[in-house]
């Protein structure tokens, strides 16, 4: 502050003089200039006086000053930052005087006489790592001791995430969120369902459509589209080709599936390549005729009470329907 | 139901921490935009103004017809251009038969509008019109001298508001420490009359005076202008209270350790707690070797550590 009527605000580099008055408002354009100037000069120079008698440092661009913080006042931006409100661990151990210790981030595992990480992958005294887990007197009978452990350890997991959504809330509540987090309203769950449907992706939205478009005959493409709407992603079909040569895991499919095609072929005629019912009637018809020139030959007229021949015929003539029977069954079965 | 969302890349987490409101704020964006009509005049003050400010500005160039920051419900676009732009100033320039060359310069607070100010543009003289030494021609976003003159400053209740929003615009970021030959520009403000401050920018030429203190001169280099009062709106006075909060009452934390040398530059204290060494586990896990000749090694000296101990306690 150099005199009573120039103000000098080092911080913002600002100089006022508040008692100045224009003496006589020129009558040209050019001789208002030149006096503001004139005036403009003394003031800089004010500032100038006290800038460069601040105690500076030398650095390599030029000297530096330390500038006093600003006297005028101005506004701020946006609101100061609002203290985050403490979460529910903290109110308690801050109750219960439980104070915060460092820990070393390994630990010197015993079992495996190595440094191992005190969290996370690999680490010390892992739950998943046990082997053996003795049998209690308590346990029940049927359930598995290891599937339990990991959903006990998922369950904590989940409900450390829960925790931490009820902290969250509380901080958004007095508007404290940490800048990058946002709370956003999940999909209300329809009433009756159990899980809340998750809110489909602009991805998953555009595989709906190709799907659908793709339930057409023509594959959706003599459908109308849409304003904006794309092409399927994939328009032609899935085809995979199975590897030539002969080796393990997939490349002994290509014999798999050619075994499964022949087979099929073969079961689906195999009756006509043996129709025991056929044979056996053609067996005994050839039989019976070699039997009758037999007796023919031997004794003509003594046979006659003898013949079974009105039997034989009559079983001949059942066997022949329950065989065409069967054959009838097996066509409709084709059709069907 | 809530689901907690979090950005997915750095990048984006650190553009909304630059976003968030902060203890110690660094300075204001300015956002410049025009109304539906423009004059020549207004399009090049505004575009001035925009190059003046280069680095902390953003220049709307598309015309804005529900902009009408004086009318209620005129500001719901503004605002939402202030929070999609970060900018916290904003100069609308707007041309009608009424109130020809206007300027609007307002101020926001939480992106809500704070305060406003509107005046007319008259005797406009752009950059190229002036003819100086281009050497001397001031830089890109270095700091500024200000310079207000007259009595009206103090006694006229609408040219203290300006002042106040004038300085809030030029004024450029606060600063601790300052490069002294940095310094080449200085505004200067006069109240000419009771409505009416000739505003020029100028580029400071020092010469020498035989003191540590050089001889200031100021060469013109425009724009200049002058600005008419036309309206304005004063913020209200809860809003003014809770804008004015400062971070004094809670200082910074001291940083401990840390001090700075002429020569070495910046020194740290490091205090290293006793290495007992004694009681270190090593385990021979050397990178170098082969993974199965490591672990063979590894195998075979298994119980190295313990079986040391064994020997040591019996």
């Amino acid at each position: 502050m150099e005199t009573t009527n120039q103000i000098v605000d080092l911080g913002n580099l600002l100089a006022f003089d508040c008692t100045h008055q224009l003496s006589s408002i020129p009558s040209s354009r050019e001789e208002l200039v030149e006096m503001c100037l004139q005036k403009g000069t003394e003031l800089v120079q004010a500032i100038a006086n006290d800038l460069f008698n601040l105690p500076s440092t030398e650095d390599v661009d030029g000297p530096i000053v330390k500038l006093p913080p600003p006297i005028t006042k101005l506004p701020r931006e946006k609101h100061l930052p609002k203290p985050k409100p403490p979460t529910k661990w903290e109110t308690f151990a801050k109750m219960k005087g439980i104070k915060k210790h460092k820990k070393d981030k390994v630990v010197w595992d015993e079992q495996t006489g190595t440094w191992k990480r005190r969290y996370g992958y690999d680490r010390v005294n892992d739950d998943q790592d046990i082997p053996i887990i003795e049998a209690k007197s308590t346990d029940e009978p049927g359930e598995d001791p290891f599937a339990k452990r990991q959903a006990d350890k998922k369950n904590r997991v989940d409900k450390q995430e829960r925790n931490r959504l009820q902290n969250l809330k509380q901080a958004a509540k007095v508007g404290s969120l940490p800048s990058h987090i946002q709370l956003a309203a999940r999909a209300l769950p329809i009433t009756g369902t159990q899980t809340a449907p998750e809110k489909l992706s602009k991805d998953d939205l555009g595989n709906v459509a190709g799907m659908a478009a793709a339930a057409t005959a023509s594959g959706g493409k003599f459908d109308k589209k849409l304003q904006g709407e794309k092409k399927p992603k994939h328009e032609q079909k899935y085809r995979k080709f199975l590897p030539v040569a002969e080796g393990k895991g997939t490349g002994s499919k290509e014999k798999e599936q050619t075994d499964r095609v022949l087979n099929k072929l073969i079961s689906k005629n195999s009756h006509e390549v043996l129709n025991i019912g056929k044979a056996v009637t053609m067996y005994n018809l050839k039989k019976e005729k070699k039997h009758q020139n037999q007796k023919g030959r031997s004794a003509s007229s003594t046979s006659s009470k003898l013949k079974p021949k009105g039997n034989i015929q009559k079983k001949l003539t059942n066997k022949k329907g329950s065989s065409k029977s069967n054959n009838f069954k097996t066509k409709s079965k084709r059709s069907a | 139901m809530m689901k907690v969302k979090t950005p997915t890349k750095g990048k984006i987490k650190r553009a909304l921490e630059k976003r968030a409101p902060k203890l110690v704020e660094t300075g204001k964006k300015t956002l410049i935009l025009q109304g539906t009509k423009t004059s020549g005049v207004l399009n090049s003050v505004l575009t001035e103004i925009y190059h003046l400010k280069k680095g902390s500005a953003v220049r709307y160039t598309r015309k804005n017809d529900n902009v009408r920051p004086f009318e209620s419900g005129g500001e719901t676009s503004l605002e939402f251009f202030s929070l999609k732009t970060d900018c916290s100033i904003f100069v609308f320039g707007s041309h009608a038969k009424k109130r020809p060359n206007n300027l609007v310069i307002g101020r926001m607070y939480d992106h809500h509008i704070y305060d406003l100010v509107e005046v007319g543009v008259e005797n406009f003289k752009s950059m190229e019109s002036y003819s100086y030494d281009k050497k001397i021609s001031p830089r890109i976003g270095s700091k500024p001298f200000i310079v207000f003159v007259g009595e009206g400053f103090e006694n006229v209740e609408e040219l203290k508001h300006l002042k106040e929003v004038l300085l809030d615009l030029l004024r450029g970021e606060v600063v601790e420490s300052l490069n002294i030959a940095g310094i080449d520009r200085a505004y200067v403000c006069t109240a000419v009359s009771s409505n009416r401050v000739f505003l020029t920018h100028c580029a400071l030429r020092l010469k020498r005076s035989g003191t540590i203190v050089p001889r200031m001169e100021l060469v013109e280099v425009g724009p200049s202008m002058d600005l008419v009062m036309r309206r304005h709106r004063l913020p209200n006075e809860g809003l003014r209270k809770e804008a004015m909060k400062t971070s004094i009452d809670k200082p910074k934390k001291k940083e401990k350790n840390v001090s700075q040398d002429a020569i070495q530059g910046k020194i740290g204290k490091i205090y290293i707690p006793d290495q007992k060494v004694g009681d270190m586990k090593v385990i021979n896990k050397s990178k170098g070797v082969k993974r199965e000749r490591r672990e063979a090694k590894l195998n075979r000296d298994g119980h190295g550590p313990a079986s040391k101990k064994w020997k040591e306690s019996s």
